[in-house]
Parts: C-alpha cells; sequence; structure tokens
C-alpha cells in the first residue's frame, strides 16, 4: 500500500511538472503584454513599457522566465515560497492566501455534496427502474448536464438573492405554495419507498399532510425569521439518523445494536444541556471540533460496552448516531443566530456579489451569525456547481448499479435468501461504488473549472478571479499560483480516491 | 446474418432438392421473422427511440432556422433584418412574439438595448454555437480515433504519451486551459481547431481501451497470418468494431463543446465582439436581467435546447448501438 501511494505520487509530481511547463508556456504566448500601453497616450509611455518590460523579463526566453519561476517555487521545500509578483508588483503569495480559502471550501463543499446526493440519488433510481421517480432523475440529470453553468448562475442570482431578499422582509408562504411543496415532497416520497399502489397512496397523503402541516406551522410561528429546531425535531432526526444506520448496518430487528443507539441518543439529549451554555457562544472552531471529538469517543464506548458479541456493528452505528445528533444540536444553534444575522444585514441577507455578506473586518456578530457571515454567500454558488455534478455521479453510479445488480454474485446473494436490504448494502453498494471513485478525481477538476465562472458571476475575488487577471494581462505569475493550487488539490482529491479503490477493492491492494 | 437467401422475400428462397430439408426448418423460422443486418437492428433501435427522434427533430429544426434565417455564405436568408442594424424600438423592445392568438410581429424575440432585432442577433449567436460545436467535435473524434487506435494497437511511445496527456487533465480544468488557448484564437474557425486539439482525450482513451482488447481477437490473428498490413488491421478490421462507441462519444463531444464554447465567450475568451455568439449574448445582457429578461432567456434557451437535444440524440445512439446497457428485456 505505502509502495502504491509513494508510486502515486512520483506520477504526479512529473505531471504536475509538465503541466506548469504547457500552463506557462501557453500564458506568456496568450496575448500580448504590454498591450494596454501601446494604446495609451500617456506621455512616459516609452519609460513605461521599457520599465514593464524590465519588470516582466520579456525580453528574456521563455525557458529563462519559466526557471526564475520554478526557482521561486522550488523554495517551498525549505517553506519559503516565492510566487513572484503580479505585474502591477502585488505580492502574489498574499493574493494567493486571500482568494484560495474562500474557493477551496466552495468546491470542497460542492464536491461532497454532489457525491453525496448524487450517489443516494443514483443507488435510489437504479433500485426503482423505470419507476417514475427513476424517469424523473433521469430527465433531470440530462437537463442539468446541459445547462449552461453561467446561465444558470445568473438566473439563480435573480431568484436565490433578489427576490428571496424580498420575500424575507415579509415572509409568508401561501396556502398554494404549502399545497404545492407537500404534493412534490408525497410524489417524491411514495416513489422512493414503492410498493404495491395502495402503499404508495398511503405512504403519498401521510406525507402530504405530515409536510402540509409541518409549513403551515413554521408560517405560523414566523420560523423563516427565527428558525429553531428545538428539542423535538432533534429527537425525530436522530432517531432517524439511527433507523438510517441500523438499514445500511444490521437491519431494525437487532436488539442489541438498537438499544446502543437508543442509549448513544439519550446521552445525547442529556449533552444537549449540559454543552448548552458552550454552544451558545463558542470562542472558534476549536470549541466545534473538540466536542466532536467527544461525540465520537462517547459513540465508541457506548457501542463497545452494550454490543456484546456485535462489539463492532454497535460501534459503527452508535458512532454514526452520535454524530447526527451532533450535526442537529449544531444545526439548532446555528439557525438560532438567523434572527440576529438578518438584524445584521438590514434584512437582505443574500449580497449578489462577494464572498462575504459584510466585510470581515466590519463584522460585530458573535459565532454563529459569523458562519452566516459567509454560509449565506456560500449557498447559491454551492448550488449551482452542485447540481451539474450531481447530474453526472447519479447516471454514472445508476449505471453501475444496474451493472452490478445483474451479476451473478447477486443472483447467488438472493437465492441463499438474503434480504433485500443486506443484498443491497452489502453485496451491490460497495461494488458499485467501485468505479465512482475513479470519476471523483476528473469531476473536481471540472469543478475547479466551473469555479472560474461561479466565482466571476458572484463576485468573489477568489482563485478564479485570480486566474483570469493574470490571464487578462498575459502575467504568468497569477495564472502559475492558480494552477499549482487547482493541480495541487486535484492531486491530493485523486490520491484520496485512490486509496477509496483500494479500500473498497481489495484486488488491487498490493 | 449467415444466411445467403433473402427471408423477406419467399421467392428467393433457394429450392434446390438437395438442400431442401435443411432448409424446411431454417424456412418456418425465417418466415415468421424478418432478419436484420447489424447497421439495420441499430438504425431500427434508434428510429424506434422516442427521446432521440424528438430531440433529432428539435436540433435540425434550429439549425435550419440559424442557418436559412439570416443566411450563410451561399444560403439565403429570409429574414428582413440584420443582426447589426439598429431599428426603432417597438413596445420598449419586448417580444412581439404571441402564442395565442398566434402571431410573429416585428421584433418575434424582441430587441437589444440598442434596437438590434433580438431574432437575427440570437441565429446568429446559434450559428457560431454549431460551427464551433460541430466542427470540434468532428475534428477531435478523428484525431482522439487515430491517437486512440495507433496507440493501442502499436502500444509504445504513443500510448505513454496518451496516457500521461489524459493525466494532465486531471490536473487542469479544461475550461482553464482552454480559456488560455481561446484567448490566442482569433476567429471561429481557429477558436473549433483549438478546442479540438484540447478535447480529444477522452474519446482517445475509449478507442484504445476497445483496440487494446479487439487485437488479441481471432480474427485479428486471422489478417495477420495472411500477411495483412497494421494499417489495414486498423481501418478494415479493427475501427469499423468501434464505430458504435466512437458515434456516441463524437456526439457527447458535440453537447459538451456548445457548453464549453459558450462558457468561454461568456468569460471573453472564446468568440469576441465584433461578432457574437451565445455565450457572449448572455454576458453582455447579464445585467439586464432585471429590466429586459429577454435578452438574456433567448440565448440561453438556445443553448440548452441544443445541448439538451444531442446529449438526448447521444442517449439513443448508445441505446441502439448497445441495447444491453439500457433494457433488460428487448
Amino acid at each position: 500500500m505505502l509502495q502504491f501511494i509513494l508510486r502515486r505520487i512520483a506520477i504526479s509530481a512529473l505531471i504536475m511538472f509538465l503541466g506548469s511547463v504547457l500552463m506557462y508556456v501557453l500564458t506568456i504566448n496568450s496575448g500580448d503584454p504590454l498591450q494596454d500601453l501601446r494604446e495609451s497616450r500617456a506621455e512616459n509611455r516609452d519609460q513605461l513599457m521599457a520599465a514593464r518590460t524590465e519588470n516582466m523579463g520579456l525580453d528574456d526566453p521563455w525557458w529563462q522566465r519559466y526557471l526564475g519561476w520554478f526557482t521561486g517555487v522550488s523554495r517551498c521545500f525549505v517553506l519559503q515560497c516565492d510566487l513572484g509578483t503580479a505585474r502591477d508588483g502585488a505580492d502574489v503569495n498574499n493574493l494567493l492566501l486571500s482568494s484560495a480559502g474562500a474557493s477551496l471550501r466552495l468546491v470542497t463543499i460542492a464536491t461532497f455534496l454532489a457525491i453525496f446526493i448524487g450517489v443516494a440519488l443514483g443507488v435510489l433510481s437504479a433500485i426503482r427502474q423505470y419507476s417514475g421517480f427513476d424517469y424523473t432523475i433521469t430527465f433531470a440529470a440530462f437537463l442539468f448536464y446541459s445547462l449552461p453553468v453561467f446561465w444558470a448562475a445568473v438566473l439563480l442570482k435573480d431568484f436565490g438573492a433578489i427576490r428571496f431578499n424580498n420575500w424575507i422582509a415579509d415572509p409568508a408562504v401561501s396556502i398554494t405554495v404549502t399545497a404545492l411543496v407537500a404534493l412534490l415532497f408525497a410524489l417524491a416520497v411514495a416513489s422512493v419507498l414503492g410498493g404495491s399502489l395502495r402503499r404508495q397512496v398511503v405512504t403519498g397523503l401521510v406525507t402530504f399532510a405530515v409536510v402540509f402541516g409541518l409549513v403551515f406551522a413554521f408560517d405560523q410561528v414566523q420560523w423563516w425569521v427565527q428558525p429553531a429546531l428545538g428539542l423535538p425535531l432533534i429527537i425525530v432526526g436522530a432517531v432517524a439518523a439511527l433507523g438510517f444506520m441500523l438499514v445500511m448496518t444490521v437491519g431494525l430487528s437487532n436488539r442489541k445494536v438498537t438499544y446502543a443507539g437508543l442509549v448513544t441518543i439519550a446521552l445525547g439529549l442529556v449533552s444537549y444541556f449540559v454543552t448548552g451554555p458552550i454552544l451558545d457562544d463558542p470562542s472558534g472552531w476549536l470549541v466545534i471540533l473538540a466536542l466532536t471529538a467527544v461525540t465520537v469517543v462517547v459513540g465508541l464506548a457506548v457501542g463497545w460496552v452494550m454490543g456484546g458479541y456485535e462489539r463492532r456493528t454497535a460501534m459503527t452505528v452508535s458512532v454514526g448516531t452520535a454524530l447526527g445528533m451532533a450535526f442537529l444540536i449544531f444545526m439548532d444553534k446555528l439557525l438560532r443566530g438567523w434572527a440576529g444575522f438578518l438584524e445584521l444585514a438590514g434584512n437582505r441577507p443574500v449580497s449578489t456579489i462577494g464572498e462575504n455578506r459584510i466585510i470581515p473586518e466590519r463584522f460585530e456578530g458573535d459565532f454563529w451569525e459569523g458562519i452566516f457571515n459567509w454560509g449565506v454567500q456560500l449557498v447559491l454558488p454551492t448550488i449551482v456547481l452542485t447540481l451539474i455534478s450531481i447530474a453526472s455521479y447519479s447516471r454514472y453510479t445508476r449505471g453501475s448499479m444496474l451493472e452490478t445488480i445483474n451479476q451473478d454474485y447477486i443472483r447467488t446473494a438472493r437465492s441463499k435468501g438474503l434480504s433485500d436490504r443486506v443484498v443491497f448494502t452489502k453485496h451491490a453498494l460497495r461494488n458499485a461504488l467501485i468505479p465512482i471513485t475513479t470519476i471523483v478525481a476528473f469531476d473536481f477538476a471540472s469543478l475547479l473549472g466551473g469555479a472560474v465562472i461561479t466565482e466571476t458571476i458572484f463576485g468573489w475575488r477568489g482563485l478564479g478571479a485570480m486566474f483570469r487577471l493574470g490571464l487578462d494581462t498575459v502575467d504568468p505569475n497569477p495564472v502559475m499560483a492558480y494552477y499549482l493550487v487547482a493541480g495541487g488539490a486535484a492531486v491530493i482529491m485523486n490520491m484520496l480516491a485512490d486509496i477509496a479503490y483500494a479500500s473498497l477493492d481489495p484486488r488491487i491492494r498490493r | 446474418m449467415t444466411d445467403n437467401h433473402r427471408p423477406d422475400d419467399p421467392e428467393h428462397t433457394p429450392a434446390a432438392s438437395s438442400v431442401e430439408e435443411v432448409y424446411s426448418v431454417e424456412k418456418q423460422i425465417d418466415l415468421s421473422q424478418k432478419s436484420y443486418s447489424q447497421g439495420q437492428l441499430v438504425r431500427r433501435r434508434f428510429f424506434r427511440h422516442r427521446g432521440a427522434m424528438v430531440s433529432l427533430f428539435v436540433l435540425v429544426f434550429i439549425t435550419v432556422m440559424a442557418f436559412t434565417s439570416i443566411g450563410y455564405g451561399l444560403i439565403p436568408s429570409w429574414w428582413d433584418k440584420t443582426f447589426y442594424d439598429a431599428g426603432a424600438a417597438v413596445d420598449g423592445g419586448r417580444p412581439t412574439m404571441q402564442l395565442w392568438p398566434f402571431q410573429i410581429g416585428e421584433h418575434p424575440f424582441g430587441q437589444d438595448t440598442i434596437g438590434k432585432d433580438y431574432f437575427a442577433l440570437t441565429m446568429r449567436g446559434t450559428q457560431r454555437s454549431l460551427i464551433v460545436a460541430f466542427t470540434v467535435g468532428l475534428l477531435s473524434t478523428v484525431i482522439g480515433t487515430l491517437i486512440g487506435a495507433i496507440a493501442g494497437f502499436f502500444r509504445g511511445w504513443v500510448e505513454a504519451i496518451l496516457m500521461r496527456v489524459t493525466d494532465l487533465f486531471i490536473i487542469i480544468p479544461l475550461l482553464v486551459l482552454a480559456a488560455v488557448v481561446g484567448k490566442m484564437a482569433s476567429g471561429i474557425w481557429w477558436l473549433a481547431l483549438m478546442l479540438s486539439l484540447l478535447t480529444w482525450t477522452g474519446l482517445a482513451r475509449l478507442v484504445r481501451g476497445e483496440v487494446l482488447s479487439l487485437r488479441e481477437r481471432e480474427f485479428v490473428t486471422a489478417a495477420e497470418a495472411i500477411g495483412t498490413g497494421p494499417w489495414r488491421i486498423i481501418f478494415k478490421h479493427i475501427l469499423p468494431n468501434t464505430i458504435g462507441t466512437i458515434i456516441v462519444s463524437a456526439t457527447l463531444a458535440i453537447a459538451a463543446t456548445i457548453l464549453l464554447e459558450s462558457a468561454l465567450s461568456f468569460l471573453g475568451y472564446g468568440v469576441r465582439a465584433p461578432d457574437t455568439s451565445l455565450g457572449l449574448l448572455i454576458s453582455t445582457y447579464q445585467n439586464a436581467f432585471l429590466t429586459r429578461p429577454w435578452l438574456f432567456w433567448w440565448p440561453g434557451l438556445m443553448i440548452l435546447g441544443i445541448a439538451l437535444s444531442v446529449n438526448f440524440l447521444g442517449d439513443g445512439l448508445r441505446d441502439a448501438f448497445d441495447p444491453r446497457q439500457n433494457r433488460t428485456a428487448d
């Protein structure tokens, strides 16, 4: 395994080097770096041109310029990176530091969301092949796949930012909209759960009633401006998380593991009150991280004590449930910050420009409101990027899952009497996921490319903006800084995908 | 397919007495069931694919409309306005097209901010996008097929280069590379050529994979045994067996290029003013969305329509060439 990883790193380094040469040469030949000066009427024009030629080394041959850049970058190994300066004299190191965070946050969140949702949709539509749900997902995938990113982004900016701001000023959901939302949910849930027509109608009606009631109640208590989950919803969510974990592992009928999960939920409820004061105003992400670690430890301990001879499964289920519950408690606290954030943002929470609603230097809210400050701005670009990736993930997963379901070993598993649940989760899903891992690497690169577009439209000063600045001024240094981050991130994603591949498919572990 | 008589035409069935008994069994089957060649089967499956047929109609309709309405080269135009002349604003430049009662009116898609006819502008943009997309689809397919076949058949350094170049595209986002080369290219033909040089790798890998397995098959060994040269084997024996992959991939490449080209034009690295393209139109009028939404809707819907129909066509072709992927019982 170590050798496998080392070989991958060596190849990646070589590719990174070749790619950097290619990018550098293409960029410096992509236009005339003196264009703006040639057209200017300034009196000291010639002087300016000479100065720029001198600064950027325009008279040097390409390899000499590249070598200069490469020497600066190779000092990274002794932790003294020098990425050069941009044409206007700005230090690219600083430029990169200020822009990389927001972009990478965007792309990483979009990647994981897309994988999670896309794979889930793909698996569901494969299991319910040729159902209404399957056709809807297939058509939606085609639609999103053919959607011009930039067009969708502008549309979303209008509906998600401008009109949402108008709506939140006086939030009210009409009965018609409530009914429509409930109807959509009902159709989706009924066709996913499947079964006989009678059963589908019953599930649909129940879902409709529940969603209609929820939305109506939310509207009555003005949940949209003062949201919170509250204890009842946290409990419901935690039980749902436990149910999901059980279905994915041993099934609902296993008493020992179920009890372990229930005890975890009980402990989670106790911790909700114990950690309440800490969580009301935590000093930073370190507190959240520490609490998460405690959550995992508690989950493991409960599984260990309660699991008996099924210790391992019980530990997995407990940790999963505990994390799910921790997430719900986190969301509860976060949502309680919304009202304060609305006030800070003057009731127009979503801005159409920038990666923060209020620039951090001027922001005065607490920890939770601070999350909203960048989180709100993250939502729309993430939706744009995720939609398109979801389309490809769901298609690939569906195809891969269908192929797996038709394999002989699945028939064997069924014929020896295993339940659908075990066949799908234990035998089919694991094998169907193997080919997906290779797509992740390609998809991550295209997401980084897509980020260039979304950053332009949503006015982020991120990596994409830096790349465009470099390209527009025919200045290789910002472009190469973009390349280093994008390439490095892609290499790491690729590596993770390879390791995931190896852990899913023992045949290639050599 | 092995029969030398025409099963669909009983009169031509050979009635030679010596082999009559052999045929009698076959005749019963043949008379009740037509038999088809591989190509006929593919064509039948394709024409029965409803989604693909609708998309084919939409695509042909858009293409014919784009090239005849404002004319192209020798093709005469039937639309009386051009995409560069500004006229007086009619009804504040709003679209005059109505569905009920149906009327086209003076400016069916409306007018832009300085009074140019938006229908003509959109058609011009569609032309540009279609030209780039189809050229790239064709060129990159040719390049990809050739390199893939050579890499798969001869292995060696061509294969090594192919694999490393594909690795490059994992590291550098395609859009970024395309932006850099698109900035160099002036005019849509150069743009198309440059984009083709970037987009062939996916198909090359697919073709290489198929050639790798086909070259081990008996018919290739047989061809080699009778002294057939490598190029003849590639073109006459191997490539015809990969035609399904190639056609499907070419279709999907066209859809991907439409999106890539419009994205580049939107960012300003593709088709540039004074010429126009669908991406450029959206980029120019994105801020007019609140005041003149039609300037934003038409080009976007056009891109969506073309890309969607080409993607559906590709799906129909895939089902036609490889029915196993789609339905279990067919």
